[in-house]
């Protein structure tokens, strides 16, 4: 097992290698200065003396081949570089984002599990009844409505009904965990949604075909209640696809909510991603797909692991 | 406005203010929580060109001078200067400086922090970015005769001279700090103003509290101020929501609406000007806006007038005006802008004439691509209001919304037949304001690529002429020129409406988003 996590961490390489180098000369391929950005978009008389004395100094000036081999000696320093809007270090800004975005994706998470997995079972068990339709309808709606959307909902109803909006501004959990909840649930719950519902469909579907299984038959044949059956045969089955699903979705969450951070005044890695990218900041956009490719290839291997948890039969070697 | 006598001596907080706020006794503590739209790409004030900035930084720094008033009673006033004087010549002002200011730090603020900070802009060194150095290049030496005396000696003349000294972007730096390292600005906030910096958290908030050894020394009156970086469209909820007291760029007349509609009376409304428009600048290089003609015929078919009351009801575009701001003194007046092609009242005789023009220039079926910034407020109104307008006459317009950096692009490489651009300044001045209109030799950021030298003789004539009244008489023929061969054309001017809290007292509403940002007479009545 052990021997089988080092070869996938060392397969790690070159991996975020190949997504450094193709992000690199992709985004340099992209139109648009932004040096000109930074220092005319909202109207300033400045010279173009000034905006190449500025390209100078963030290096844009260079050949491409110089960027790219300072880029890369850098890379092997584990230094993303600075962004070339703040002049910040790179990991400095994911950094400071990073926290709320995971935490977030960790609470959209347990939301869509805590509803997801008993209602998909339910679903299962019941089905075709009042109450798989109900369900149903439900997790569809989810599937129907952007997270975005609904997070604007929710600001209007606490708004209407309340009068009150969390606080503005990100506290540590462990800092002041009721101010950090009280903001972050919201756009937890608006994610969860649908994140929910899309996991309530894949465990419905999964223990269905589960539970037509012949060991479940042979659990069955030989006298074992129901409710056994289900809970240790077919529920541990059926959460293998579940639990593939959760992991991408996952994934997704750290650098996709785009909007939903935006609507909720969250300073995270989705509104990082987005303003990077409308100031053409190169080198912090390199960074923000490094770090969402880790976290894919982190988030598959832990998948896989779990799968090994999950079915004895899976052996990793 | 400006009126450069012989003498000005305006003590910083000579002027109470006439608003009915200031009216009220102030009262002391309390922390100002407002929201930025846009976060500042530097910490360096010589380099930065944004508000983004300009709200939460400014109040850390002092300047030579400033503006006061609001937009119908503005002046420039004295902030780290007590009194100064420009010599009969023009060529030399003398700035006496008060000697009780010191630095956040505790280092007393003197002459030589002046002449560094102003020789940073002029002459910027290796690494450092002074996105106002043209401006200021007439400056040719700065000397500080003793502790609390600057003297500026201009290589010649500059009627807009006194307006640079009172840039909220020239921020006085320390002399020594900046000795050690020319861009230490742009890693530490350290300046003069009444609010030391407590910490700025990127994509969140920025954060400052009174500094207790201010240089007026009932000054300021908040406690601190807390500024949240937000998207524009999170504005009104977070009003609402008390998230935040105000927003001090501009809102939309829908924005204000559903904010006034839900604080009621707890909100303050402010409207009024702002020195900023839409124009549509033709691309000269491209056949037929060549011809005088056509950019005429282009801009005769915009009835400016009813897009006024049209505009301003669902948009930031209000005023009608030349290409200075409406009411400011050194424009055209109403009744010689109405002569002129594209502001008649009678559209339907302008319409006729139009098409008469496009007739006679060889393209009565003229096809127009139209570039724009794809930023809803006021830029996407404009563009769809230009479309209507030009359909009328019978020209088919292609409307191509850009981002900000593509747009960019393609004003640089000429990628467009007609381009909606802005003004967007911090003070009315006509040498500010005309550098869009002059040919490519003169100016960076000319976009209609004309190479008409007599704009660029007229701009330098009013630049250097410190006669009030001749230079007006130089201004008024450079607009009534400009507005004539149109190579660009003003659409409308930007109405700037501010709302918040109504606890917030004392913020004065100027024309433009960049002043009055030092919040020192800024008070919460709570």
């Amino acid at each position: 097992m052990l021997g089988y996590i080092l070869r996938r961490l060392l397969m790690v390489i070159p991996t975020l290698l190949g997504v450094a180098v193709a992000v690199f000369f992709l985004i340099r391929v992209m139109p648009g200065d932004p040096v000109v950005v930074k220092l005319r978009a909202d109207g300033a008389n400045v010279t173009e003396e000034t905006i190449q004395a500025e390209r100078k100094r963030l290096g844009l000036d260079q050949p491409l081949i110089v960027q790219f081999k300072d880029y890369m000696i850098g890379l092997t320093r584990l230094d993303l570089g600075k962004s070339l809007w703040t002049g910040q270090s790179v990991a400095g800004e994911i950094a400071l984002r990073f926290p709320v975005s995971l935490q977030v994706a960790i609470m959209a998470t347990l939301i869509a599990v805590i509803i997801a997995v008993p209602l998909g079972t339910l679903c299962a068990i019941y089905r075709d009844s009042w109450l798989d339709n109900v369900i149903r309808v439900v997790a569809v709606s989810g599937l129907a409505i952007p997270g975005f959307w609904l997070g604007m909902l929710i600001i209007l109803g606490l708004l209407y009904f309340f009068n009150w909006l969390p606080k503005i501004g990100y506290v540590s959990i462990f800092e002041d965990p009721i101010t950090n909840l009280s903001a972050l649930f919201w756009p937890a719950l608006s994610v969860g949604y649908r994140y929910a519902a899309v996991v309530t469909r894949m465990m419905r579907s999964a223990l269905l075909e589960v539970m037509r299984e012949d060991y479940i038959r042979t659990a069955r044949a030989k006298g074992v209640y129901e409710r056994l059956v289900t809970r240790r045969h077919g529920l541990r089955n059926a959460l293998l696809p579940v639990v593939t699903v959760v992991g991408l979705e996952f994934a997704f969450l750290i650098g996709g909510l785009v909007v939903t951070e935006q609507v909720f005044n969250l300073n995270g890695i989705g509104k990082l991603f987005v303003d990077a990218t409308a100031r053409g900041d190169f080198t912090l956009i390199q960074g923000l797909v490094l770090l969402i490719a880790t976290v894919f290839v982190i988030v598959n291997l832990l998948v896989d692991l779990l799968y090994a948890a999950l079915d004895p039969r899976i052996r990793l070697t | 406005m400006l009126r450069f006598g012989l003498v000005a001596v305006v003590g910083a907080l000579a002027v109470a203010g006439s608003s009915l706020a200031e009216a009220q006794t102030p009262k002391k503590g309390g922390t100002l929580n407002f929201a930025v739209v846009a976060e500042p790409p530097t910490l360096d004030c010589h380099a930065v060109t944004t508000f983004a900035f300009a709200h939460p930084a400014l109040p850390h720094y002092s300047k030579l001078l400033k503006w006061k008033g609001d937009f119908n009673n503005l002046k420039i006033v004295g902030d780290l200067a007590k009194s100064w004087e420009q010599s009969p010549d023009g060529l030399t002002y003398t700035f006496k400086l008060h000697d009780n200011v010191k630095f956040h730090d505790g280092a007393p603020m003197t002459s030589a922090d002046v002449k560094a900070s102003y020789d940073r802009i002029v002459n910027p060194p290796e690494g450092v970015i002074s996105a106002r150095r043209a401006l200021h290049s007439d400056i040719g030496s700065i000397e500080t005769p003793d502790a609390h005396t600057v003297v500026f000696k201009l290589k010649k003349t500059n009627a807009s001279m006194l307006t640079h000294f009172a840039s909220p972007w020239n921020c006085i730096y320390r002399a020594e700090k900046l000795k050690e390292d020319p861009t230490f600005p742009t890693k530490t906030i350290l300046g003069t103003g009444a609010f030391q910096f407590v910490e700025y958290v990127k994509g969140s908030h920025w954060t400052g509290k009174r500094f207790d050894d201010y240089f007026l020394k009932d000054r300021p009156y908040l406690d601190g101020y807390k500024a949240f970086f937000v998207k524009s469209n999170a504005v009104v909820t977070g009003m609402i929501g008390s998230q935040f007291d105000g927003e001090f760029r501009g809102r939309s007349p829908k924005e204000r609406d559903q904010i006034m509609a839900a604080m009621k009376d707890n909100a303050t409304l402010v409207e009024g000007p702002w020195v900023s428009n839409l124009m549509f600048t033709f691309n000269t290089k491209k056949k037929p806006f060549d011809d005088v003609r056509v950019r005429q015929a282009l801009t005769m078919a915009v009835d400016r007038w009813a897009g006024s009351e049209a505009l301003s009801k669902i948009s930031m575009l209000k005023y009608v005006s030349g290409m200075l701001r409406p009411g400011y003194e050194y424009g055209l007046p109403m009744s010689e802008l109405e002569k002129l092609p594209g502001f008649s009242k009678d559209i339907e005789k302008s319409r006729a004439e139009a098409k008469k023009l496009l007739a006679e220039a060889g393209v009565p079926n003229l096809k127009v691509k139209l570039v724009n910034r794809n930023v809803a407020e006021p830029y996407t109104p404009g563009g769809i209001f230009l479309i209507d307008q030009w359909r009328r006459i019978g020209v088919e317009v292609e409307h191509s919304q850009l981002e900000t950096k593509l747009f960019f692009d393609a004003m640089k490489e000429g990628n467009f037949d007609v381009l909606v651009e802005f003004i967007s300044d911090f003070a009315d001045d006509p040498s500010a304001q005309f550098d869009k209109l002059l040919t490519n030799e003169k100016s960076s950021q000319a976009a209609a690529n004309h190479g008409d030298k007599k704009l660029d003789e007229l701009f330098d004539k009013q630049a250097g002429e410190i006669d009030p009244v001749k230079r007006k008489a130089i201004v008024n023929e450079f607009e009534r020129y400009a507005l004539t061969q149109a190579y660009s054309a003003p659409l409308l001017w930007w109405q700037r409406i501010i709302v918040h809290h109504k606890k917030i007292k004392g913020w004065e509403h100027q024309a433009n988003h960049f002043t009055a940002t030092d919040l020192i007479d800024v008070w919460l009545d709570e």
